[in-house]
């Protein structure tokens, strides 16, 4: 028996031997490269970041650190603009009402489209896809009539968020679409029924919780969104953060405010995508 | 007298309530098109208050229709769904009453076991305590009470299907309705999840329309078997008759394997290859006729050298299935499948002689004209 197995093998193991090792030299090369591309990528990202943090830590002489750059932006006004932190406000205001919007329309639509007009899918895609076509400009050019009404009635920047909702729909249709796919919509929503839940129980209680990455993901697009918006509230004579910082960067003699606040904005962007991604793995750790 | 005091067990306490409330389920003249395609075309059918009847059909064949027509899941085009004699047929699914068991998993992933078991009351509004104490109930009814506080994911298919079907029937529905649900699971799950279905349905005592492609689960679980073919049915009847007394050929070929072999009726029976059969229908006319034969009837004995003027073949193949074997035999212008006990078929080897007698069961005939004459007979 041992004869027979040391006769199998000899011949079979030395031609093994050159493949592993032909392998192993190609997966040490990928890695280089993998870390090469890395260590490039991360460079390219990185190092803007820490410019704007370096600025924003410059003291009043050149060479000096100081973090009254970062104590202002609570405090913070420049001339003929209001103060920094109202713009804060009023873009995460603004956020949270985009996104609410936002939701509150798109969700049941898909899940209404998905169980009941299935025909309607390419029709209400192609909708929510159009704003990506649209240049800012051409928007603002369109809207700027109703925009016109809207401001005789109310001057809040708060405004702002129906035409951000627009801007928001493609980001936040694709995020919600990868949710709905991910689930049998038929099959739950039918079991919903027969057990006798009404359609607006089977969107609110039995589709929509499964959709929650989903949900969690456009939400997070949507704020990014009105987060870093500029081009939309400027020509429209909005004051949000970014026309905000935009003003400073324009007026003042401190620039550090500047970068200290976006690079805070930044900050805040992460933090919430962070916040985001880790509330979407779900607090049962399911799939 | 002294009066006994009612067991408190779950299932007592199901079949209690069953007992009450099953009904009687009628379908007259359901239709339903879609576009030009006929689903189910003026369907009569009625559910005897406790009885399980399982549709059976290929694909395409209606059932699944039905059971959708009668869940309200879809709109009839014609006709009525009556049950416990109320007309219910433009009543929306979530006010029929109705428990339901799919075929995909259909627990909601966010909720855990007992929070799926007691969606249906909490929708009902019953109080928190006796929704958790109903949802257990059931959970022991399946077996799965010790699950209650799992996820779907967290449960096997087979365990998920119980459950669907704790969660079916923890709203005391009025009818309960299986469509495919063990089709998703492996073979010995199956076996096991059918008999359990069974057995918590006649402990229930809940009317049921069981749907499924599957002739050994409709056999095995139905008290009637409705054979469906192009959106009709084709027989009703209980599962032994279904099987030795199909009413059409299309029913004997669909519930089990069956030979085509060519025969002569002459005065009430059936000439098949020097074997004189009875008819299933004794008004058949005399003349040429193809004979449905079982292989079940077929035996087989080995001999080098069988008796002069019997029925011999040549043995082609003989394929193991457990407890039987399957044994195809060329008779020279035609094959002939044979089932024999394994033991019986051990003594068979492919290239044998072997003397053939069909045993003197009913058979159907259908017109000669067939292209498929003395052809062995398909799996349906």
């Amino acid at each position: 028996m041992a004869a027979l197995t040391s006769v199998g093998e000899t011949p079979l193991a030395a031609p093994a031997q050159r493949p592993r090792g032909m392998q192993a030299g190609r997966r040490r090369r990928l890695n280089v490269f993998r870390y090469v591309v890395f260590t490039l990528f991360g460079a390219f990202f990185l190092i803007p970041l820490l410019a704007m943090l370096r600025f924003s830590l410059e003291g009043a002489r050149l060479g000096t650190w100081s973090l009254s750059a970062w104590r202002q932006i609570a405090s913070y006004q420049g001339s003929g603009i209001p103060p920094l932190l109202s713009s804060i406000e009023i873009t995460l205001e603004l956020a949270v009402i985009t996104c609410a919007v936002m939701l509150v329309l798109l969700v049941p639509t898909m899940i209404w489209v998905q169980l009941r007009v299935r025909w309607l899918a390419r029709t209400i895609e192609v909708l929510c896809l159009l704003p990506l076509t649209i240049p800012a400009i051409v928007l603002v050019v369109g809207l700027g009539e109703i925009y016109n009404r809207i401001q005789r009635l109310s001057l809040s920047t708060l405004m702002l968020f129906w035409i951000y909702v627009i801007l928001a729909l493609p980001y936040a249709y694709r995020a919600l679409a990868a949710g709905l796919s991910g689930i049998d919509v038929k099959t739950l929503s039918e079991a919903a029924r027969s057990l006798g839940a009404s359609w607006f129980t089977v969107i609110v209680r039995v589709i929509a919780p499964n959709m929650r990455q989903g949900i969690l993901n456009a939400v997070l697009l949507t704020f990014s969104l009105v987060l870093g918006e500029f081009t939309i509230a400027y020509l429209l004579l909005y004051t949000n953060l970014q026309v905000e910082l935009y003003s400073i960067s324009r007026n003042t003699p401190n620039a550090g405010v500047l970068f200290s606040t976006s690079f805070a904005a930044l900050l805040f962007a992460f933090a919430l995508l962070m916040i985001l991604s880790y509330a979407g793995r779900g607090r049962r750790g399911r799939r | 007298m002294r009066v006994l005091p009612v067991s408190s067990s779950p299932v007592t306490k199901a079949r209690d309530r069953a007992a009450r409330s099953a009904v009687e389920v009628r379908l007259e003249g359901l239709s339903r098109h879609y576009g030009s395609v006929v689903a189910l075309d003026r369907l009569d059918l009625t559910l005897e208050p406790g009885q399980l009847i399982a549709l059976l059909g290929p694909s395409g064949c209606g059932k699944t229709t039905t059971l959708r027509l009668l869940a309200g899941l879809e709109d009839a085009d014609g006709g009525r769904v009556i049950v416990g004699g109320r007309d219910i047929t433009r009543v929306p699914a979530n006010k029929r009453d109705m428990g339901m068991v799919f075929q995909a998993y259909s627990l909601f992933p966010h909720m855990t076991v007992r929070q799926n078991v007691a969606f249906g009351l909490r929708l009902r509004r019953v109080s928190a305590a006796a929704r958790d104490q109903r949802a257990i109930e059931m959970l022991e009814l399946v077996g799965l009470a010790e699950h209650a506080t799992r996820y779907p994911h967290q449960l096997s298919g087979g365990q998920q299907q119980r459950v669907a079907l704790a969660r079916a029937l923890a709203i005391e529905p009025q009818v309960l309705l299986l469509d495919e649900p063990l089709s998703a699971l492996d073979a010995k799950v199956r076996a096991q999840l059918r008999d359990e279905i069974r057995r918590i349905q006649l402990e229930v005592g809940i009317t049921t329309l069981f749907v499924t492609h599957d002739q050994e689960e409709a056999l095995a679980i139905a008290d009637r078997v409705g054979v469906m073919r192009d959106g009709h049915l084709e027989q009703l009847a209980p599962p032994t008759e279904v099987y030795s007394r199909p009413a059409t050929s299309f029913v004997a070929e669909f519930v089990g394997l069956s030979n085509r072999l060519t025969g002569e009726v002459r005065d009430g029976s059936v000439i098949v290859r020097g074997c004189t059969l009875p008819l299933v229908e004794h008004d058949t006319p005399n003349g040429q006729v193809v004979a449905l034969v079982r292989p079940e009837a077929v035996t087989l004995a080995s001999g080098d050298a069988p008796e002069s003027g019997a029925l011999v073949g040549t043995v082609i193949a003989v394929t193991f299935l457990g407890a039987t074997s399957r044994v195809t035999v060329d008779l020279g212008d035609a094959t002939i499948l044979a089932q024999l006990t394994t033991a019986d078929a051990t003594a068979l080897r492919a290239g044998g002689r072997v003397a053939l007698t069909i045993r003197p069961d009913a058979v159907l005939v259908s017109a000669s004209s067939d292209p498929a004459v003395s052809a062995t007979g398909d799996e349906a």
